[in-house]
């Protein structure tokens, strides 16, 4: 038992260093992504009234950004290293700060969606896995190809217009009805409502997560059953199967034991991957839902060219998207034998 | 009463261009602690009729049989359940590839266990325990610690040791074993057959033998079925099969062995190649590659004689004074001007 703890820590070590270089990529990217586009973030903010040459090159000198590239890319960097990742050009309030007070909208959303995603697509595509050829199959594999096609904007809009607008089932955005005000401690609106023991605010929530969650999950959904199907049917026709059946085991434990397990590995690998496009589809998502998260967050950013807003905002994304992935890699050790030996 | 009683087994399998029949009209009894092999080329039949029997085939296959009968149970009528009871428990398979036959994600104790665990039950020690003397009877080191290896750990010939004890674990009244040393090396080859038959004599188990290897057959079998193209060809004795071969097929397999060919400078082969779903000939499925055929042979199917007792599916058998084909239409190759090879028994 212990030479495997210790096999799974080298493990997780050396996954760890092979991140570093990845990491530095995506710090270079994320400062030279917004000085590439055009505008000025100091104009920006003076607006139309303009702003004196003086005024101007005091608060460039202020911000830094009168100095080299490669100095302030330096700056960037041990704040970084220190956990600072400066002050956002339009609140002033550190960016960290900024974005871990949305981070948890995000997150929750995500996570429904990834739930939902994973609920209705594992099954989905087991359940066409078996039915090979049949009706069922078809169906599956038609809804998941037109889930996958959709542009997350459009559906959105569409499901808005029928359960919001039409039948006025859910509501047409914001995390929560503006009757309830909850005093956020995790951030999670349906754990603190229900921390706060207001099932009323509990389930406004959830009603609130509903819609949105269905759109930012559709295409994680399609990719999951279409994945799960075709690695099913992949394990079906392996020899371990054949000796499975052939140890008189009832179908079923053929299936959710043998085949799935095995069928699981490059699931659990696609799962993980798709948590890098919730993270980009929450913005669109966000962006139509109003729904106060790091998404539409980075939008704002970028229209006003926060500097210090975008790159950070993009860091600690990456640096979340890596730390899932490098959970992936462990859950993947864990499901398949032969990675972890 | 035969333990396993086949008669008339059918094969198809649905294919994009139509019926495939792999397997056609075959007869198989095997008796209490008898050892049986299924002799023939690949693509001959021999695993599928086996398959059909354990109830692996894919569902594309359409199986048909007159009777189908484990120790008087007709399995065509049982229902899946029951059916699951004797596969596995009373009937047991392994097969070609020991490596990619057991499954990456469990441990070979794991795999071992749930086989005992779902035909004999017992406490979790009792079965460990039964795992762990099953690894010691199949001849696998240190039992103890492979217990707790993955399939990926093991080499080729550990791996099929492994699927000897599971398919033995719940003390089976048949084993049916698919070619279970091709994908060994030769070395481990001959131990595993000298496994299979310890553990068929000591246990009294019938053991059915599928192979492409007339010389694992001289060193193994009781009864031997000779199997071309779906069809059963001739099925004797193994010392008169090897002795007085009917079915020139068989004549042409024994003659390929190295044994036999000393003195020539070339290995003797059977040219060309046992025919597809597409590929089939008129007559006798042997006949383009028959030294023997005649035209008759490429106009008719032969039928097996009600007398003869080898059921040689052949219209001019070896070996029997009417062999020549003087009452047949004219043929095209006298078999005098090519006598057969007299093949003597292996030692």
């Amino acid at each position: 038992m212990t030479s495997q703890t210790l096999t799974m820590f080298k493990f997780i070590l050396v996954k760890l260093a092979q991140l570093v270089p990845t990491f530095i990529g995506v710090t270079i990217v994320a400062f030279a992504f917004i000085r590439l586009l055009p505008g000025d973030p100091i104009l920006l903010m003076a607006g139309e009234r303009g702003i004196s040459a003086e005024r101007y090159a005091q608060l460039q000198a202020q911000f830094g950004f009168d100095r080299p590239l490669p100095v302030q890319y330096w700056e960037f960097l041990k704040g970084l290293l220190h956990g600072d990742l400066g002050n956002s050009l339009v609140t002033h309030s550190p960016v960290v700060h900024e974005f871990f007070s949305r981070f948890p909208a995000t997150l929750e959303l995500s996570l429904f969606a990834l739930t939902f995603a994973v609920i209705i697509g594992l099954p989905a595509g087991v359940l066409a896995a078996i039915r090979r050829g049949k009706t069922l199959d078809h169906t599956v594999v038609g809804i998941s190809l037109t889930g996958y096609s959709m542009p997350i904007f459009w559906w959105g809009l569409l499901l808005i217009m029928f359960f919001s607008g039409t039948l006025g089932w859910t509501p047409v955005s914001g995390r929560i009805s503006f009757m309830y005000f909850i005093e956020p401690v995790t951030g999670f609106m349906t754990i603190d409502t229900l921390l706060a023991g207001d099932w009323g605010a509990f389930l406004s929530a959830l009603h609130h997560l509903i819609l949105p969650a269905i759109v930012l999950g559709t295409i994680p959904l399609a990719v999951i059953a279409r994945q799960t199907r075709s690695s099913m049917l992949e394990v079906l026709g392996e020899d371990y199967v054949r000796t499975a059946r052939a140890k008189g085991l009832s179908s079923y434990r053929v299936i959710m034991v043998h085949t799935l397990r095995n069928a699981l590995i490059s699931v659990v690998t696609v799962i993980g991957l798709q948590v890098g496009l919730l993270l980009a589809g929450a913005i669109l998502t966000e962006t139509i839902f109003s729904w106060p998260g790091i998404g539409k967050w980075m939008i704002d950013a970028i229209s006003r060219r926060d500097y210090p807003s975008v790159q950070g905002g993009l860091v600690l994304i990456a640096f979340i998207v890596m730390i899932v992935n490098l959970l992936v890699d462990v859950a993947y050790g864990v499901i398949n034998p032969r990675i972890r030996h | 009463m035969a333990l396993l009683d086949i008669a008339g087994l059918s094969v198809r399998f649905q294919t994009n261009s139509g019926l495939f029949t792999a397997v056609e009209n075959v007869d198989i009894q095997v008796d209490h602690g008898d050892v049986l092999s299924i002799v023939g080329e690949s693509g001959s039949g021999k695993s599928v009729s086996m398959l059909a029997t354990m109830g692996l085939l894919p569902w594309t296959a359409q199986v048909s049989a007159e009777r189908m009968a484990f120790d008087g149970q007709d399995l065509q009528q049982l229902g899946s359940r029951q059916r699951r009871r004797i596969v596995g428990g009373e009937m047991s398979m392994i097969f070609q590839e020991p490596m990619s036959s057991l499954n990456p994600c469990f441990t070979v104790g794991t795999q071992i266990d749930e086989m005992i665990k779902q035909h004999k039950g017992g406490s979790r020690r009792e079965r460990h325990e039964r795992a762990l003397e099953l690894l010691a009877q199949v001849g696998i080191p240190d039992p103890a610690r492979r217990i707790k290896a993955y399939p990926h750990q093991l080499s080729g010939g550990m791996s099929q040791r492994v699927m000897i004890a599971m398919a033995i674990s719940c003390d089976p009244r048949l084993l049916i074993a698919d070619e279970p040393t091709t994908a060994l090396d030769v070395t481990i080859q001959a131990q595993i057959l000298e496994l299979l038959l310890k553990l068929q004599e000591e246990k009294g188990m019938a053991l059915i033998l599928i192979t492409h290897d007339m010389g694992v057959v001289a060193e193994t079998a009781k009864q031997v079925i000779v199997q071309y193209a779906g069809r059963q060809v001739e099925q004797q004795e193994v010392r008169s099969l090897f002795a007085h071969p009917r079915h020139p097929y068989t004549e042409a397999l024994l003659s390929a062995l190295p044994e036999r060919a000393a003195g020539q400078t070339r290995l003797p082969t059977i040219p060309g190649v046992v025919p597809g779903q597409h590929d089939r000939p008129t007559g006798c499925l042997f006949n383009p590659r028959c030294r023997y055929a005649t035209e008759h042979c490429r106009e008719v199917e032969p039928v097996a004689a009600p007398d003869d007792p080898a059921r040689t599916l052949c219209h001019y058998p070896l070996g029997r004074p009417d062999a020549e084909p003087s009452s047949g239409p004219s043929p095209g190759v006298s078999p005098e001007t090519s006598s057969p090879l007299r093949p003597e028994v292996r030692p």
